[in-house]
């Protein structure tokens, strides 16, 4: 049966360069290069709170050992690429464009590669927390490159069951390929990690949407669902166009469905996942295997483009180095050349995000031409996949007016940069967009660190007042006690003391005391026995005295 | 004349009255422009305005008793803000006041506190945790900047440490444009 598929707005067709990077098969990055000196492992690898360390420099830890803790229910955890010693714990640079540096866990590896102890999850016979407790404690972040916390994700929603579960190996981006190898390869542990999703979320239905440029993917997972023969799973092939692989994209496209701004996919019962993460689920629950290599494409200006299983912490220029870079090489991409960010240098390690490292040089992405003024000719609208109007937003974000930047829904744009790539004016929309966008988040972390100040301080404030009422009522108290205490005395003082009503008194308890013992009575017969043997002894006592 | 005259006196004591009676139905407790005013200000409470707190600051602007450009935290940007809030011409911050700096957060040297507590008496926003004869120490997460640790420590252990960039906090720069040489 055909299905019937719909249609999102905009997008463009670059060219895919997909070609050249899916000639070889998958190759275990550790088997055919030697070990790295150190894997330089960030802490920080996903959306949410950074994952504090558990480990110190000079401890020795294990393949998939946890190293850091996730901080919250956003956060997610972080594992030892390979088993040796912590060299340190300390700032490192990191893959983002700022140059910036952040806390990573440096392993200098022992090559013996040993694995911690791993067993599957129960998860057919586990609550629907203590699974999304292992899925976080696996690492598990979504591998399509947005890297959100997967156990976040695991859930069916508030109607209870998702009508549908959408599988992303739509794989949309120029020069990309692993998603496309990992389905050829491993298409049995994608659907059985489909056929798991599908049961923990209560999903009537799996679509797994793949773009039609991958036919030997497509066929490999159709063979693996009749192989598996897992029901309600289906690989639906979809029109190639950038960027049908976005999450809100491809619902669009494969159930008709317009998540519209500020609602979330699972209030209309969809949720998607990347098929990279499906294998991590397959690999977390039913292996026991924490996240700690992904597939990563080389491609662009190298000899030997390929796709590497690649451990996180590994260096890009290590990689990089086994697809032989061309001498014109210039710069380095994470992502692809869409969507991709600009590497500070070759020397930043591998992390969940990278899903491609793509090497440039002047002849394969030669600089923007200048940028022309705007001359709104609406061509950019045309191709926005998320339906924005995206020269009102330039021209906003660009006069820094950021409250209409936002009123023209700035953060529904999902970066794809289909705008800036039909921009006849070469404008980096793109650029403006993130300014704008990091601009406003700045803001409003200011203004709400401004007003925990303000509660702060006015709860001081009040609590001070309190303090100084709490004070003042107390020795009000104190005084008022002392000065009934004074008036008390002074009346003793004024009244006629009667002396000898005193000692009349105090003889008469005087008397009372040396009347009789205070135990003899209540006694129980035997003791009245008991003390009736010692008088009449102490009697005989008196008497034998007496006849001496 | 007289019912014109009449007409008119019953106008104004109709009016009157319901005027009247919304200024006390519809009362607007506190000052609004005080509010506003006060959410323009950094609220660091470091009193360097001269008063005792951004509120107290707040209230004086809105009184016209004290001028918008005497808080240096709040900085080039907090003036003109004031200043497009209160119809007023914007002005360089006055330099008694002080100067601006960049945004930092107290630190203390837990080797020389001596957890006299001094400087707790002396956060406006509670960020200083400890005891007395306990080592004390700032949650950076809560610190101002207002420097007001500083003055009442005995030993000098409390330092200004700026916040430096990180890549959580890092913001994308406005797009440059390139200046080409035309012929």
């Amino acid at each position: 049966m055909l299905r019937k598929l719909f249609n999102f707005n905009g997008g463009v067709k670059p060219a895919y360069h997909k070609e050249a990077s899916t000639t070889q098969p998958i190759a275990d990055f550790h088997a055919v290069a030697p070990m790295p000196a150190e894997f330089v492992i960030p802490l920080h690898q996903s959306i949410g709170g950074m994952p504090h360390p558990l480990v110190t420099a000079g401890e020795t830890v294990k393949k998939g050992q946890l190293i850091g803790g996730p901080d919250g229910y956003v956060s997610s955890a972080v594992h030892a690429s390979t088993s040796g010693r912590v060299k340190a714990v300390e700032m490192r640079l990191m893959p983002h464009t700022s140059g910036l540096s952040a806390l990573c866990v440096v392993i200098e590896p022992d090559g013996r590669d040993e694995w911690i102890e791993r067993a599957p999850v129960p998860w057919h016979s586990m609550a629907p927390d203590e699974v999304r407790d292992a899925v976080r404690d696996a690492g598990l972040v979504g591998l399509g490159g947005a890297v959100f916390p997967s156990h976040l994700k695991v859930n069916p929603g508030r109607k209870g069951k998702l009508d549908t579960l959408v599988i992303n190996g739509a794989e949309c981006e120029p020069f990309i390929t692993c998603d496309d190898m990992q389905m050829r390869e491993r298409p049995d542990a994608i659907v059985r990690g489909a056929a798991i999703m599908r049961d923990l979320t209560l999903a009537g239905q799996v679509l797994i949407g793949i773009e039609d440029n991958k036919p030997e993917a497509i066929a490999a997972m159709q063979a693996a669902v009749s192989a598996t023969g897992a029901a309600r799973i289906e690989i639906v092939a979809i029109p190639t166009r950038y960027p049908a692989g976005g999450a809100k994209q491809l619902i669009r496209v494969l159930t008709g469905i317009e998540v519209p701004h500020g609602k979330r996919s699972t209030d209309y019962g969809v949720q998607c996942f990347n098929t990279g993460t499906i294998y991590g689920i397959y690999e977390a629950l039913e292996l026991g295997q924490p996240l700690i290599s992904r597939i990563v494409t080389v491609a662009g200006n190298v000899e030997r483009p390929r796709n590497f299983e690649v451990r996180f912490g590994t260096p890009m220029q290590d990689v990089i180095a086994q697809c032989g870079p061309k001498p014109d090489t210039d710069r380095i991409i994470m992502g692809g050349p869409m969507m991709g960010y600009a590497m500070p240098s070759a020397d930043v390690p591998v992390v969940k995000a990278t899903n491609c490292i793509l090497v440039g040089s002047q002849a394969l992405f030669p600089p923007p031409p200048p940028e022309m003024p705007c001359i709104r000719c609406g061509e950019c609208a045309k191709a926005c996949p998320a339906d924005l109007q995206p020269f009102e937003m330039y021209w906003f974000a660009r006069a820094k007016i950021f409250g209409k930047a936002q009123e023209y829904h700035l953060f529904d744009c999902i970066e794809c940069g289909c705008c800036a790539y039909v921009c006849p004016s070469r404008i980096p929309l793109v650029d403006y967009y993130r300014f704008a966008k990091s601009e406003i988040w700045a803001r409003e972390n200011e203004k709400s660190a401004a007003d925990e100040a303000r509660e702060r301080y006015e709860f001081r404030m009040a609590r001070e007042e309190r303090e100084k009422q709490e004070r003042a009522a107390k020795l009000a108290a104190k005084a008022a006690e002392t000065k009934a205490k004074q008036a008390a005395a002074a009346a003793a003082a004024a009244a006629p003391v009667d002396k000898l009503a005193l000692i009349a008194a105090a003889q008469e308890r005087a008397r009372q005391q040396a009347a009789a013992p205070q135990n003899t009575g209540n006694l129980t017969p035997e003791q009245q026995a008991q003390v009736a043997a010692a008088e009449a002894r102490r009697a005989q006592a008196l008497q034998n005295e007496g006849t001496d | 004349m007289i019912a014109a005259i009449l007409v008119m006196a019953l106008g104004a004591v109709v009016l009157g009255a319901a005027l009247g009676y919304a200024s006390i139905r519809f009362r607007v407790e506190g000052d609004p422009l005080v509010e506003k005013i006060d959410a323009i200000l950094p609220q660091t409470q470091c009193g360097q305005c001269g008063f005792p707190g951004c509120k107290p600051y707040a209230e004086a602007i809105a009184k016209g008793e004290a001028d918008i450009n005497c808080c240096p935290p709040g900085g080039e940007e907090g003036i003109r803000k004031l200043a497009d809030l209160l119809g007023r011409e914007y002005k360089p911050l006055s330099a008694e006041h002080g100067v601006e700096k960049p945004k930092s957060v107290a630190f203390i040297d837990e080797n020389i506190c001596i957890g006299c507590t001094l400087c707790m008496q002396a956060c406006p926003v509670d960020a200083i945790v400890g005891a007395a004869k306990q080592m004390h120490t700032i949650v950076p997460k809560l610190c101002t900047g207002c420097e007001l640790c500083l003055e009442p420590c005995p030993v000098d252990c409390i330092s200004m440490v700026p916040i430096g960039e990180s890549v959580d906090s890092w913001k994308w720069k406005y797009p440059v444009i390139a200046i080409r040489k035309l012929a």
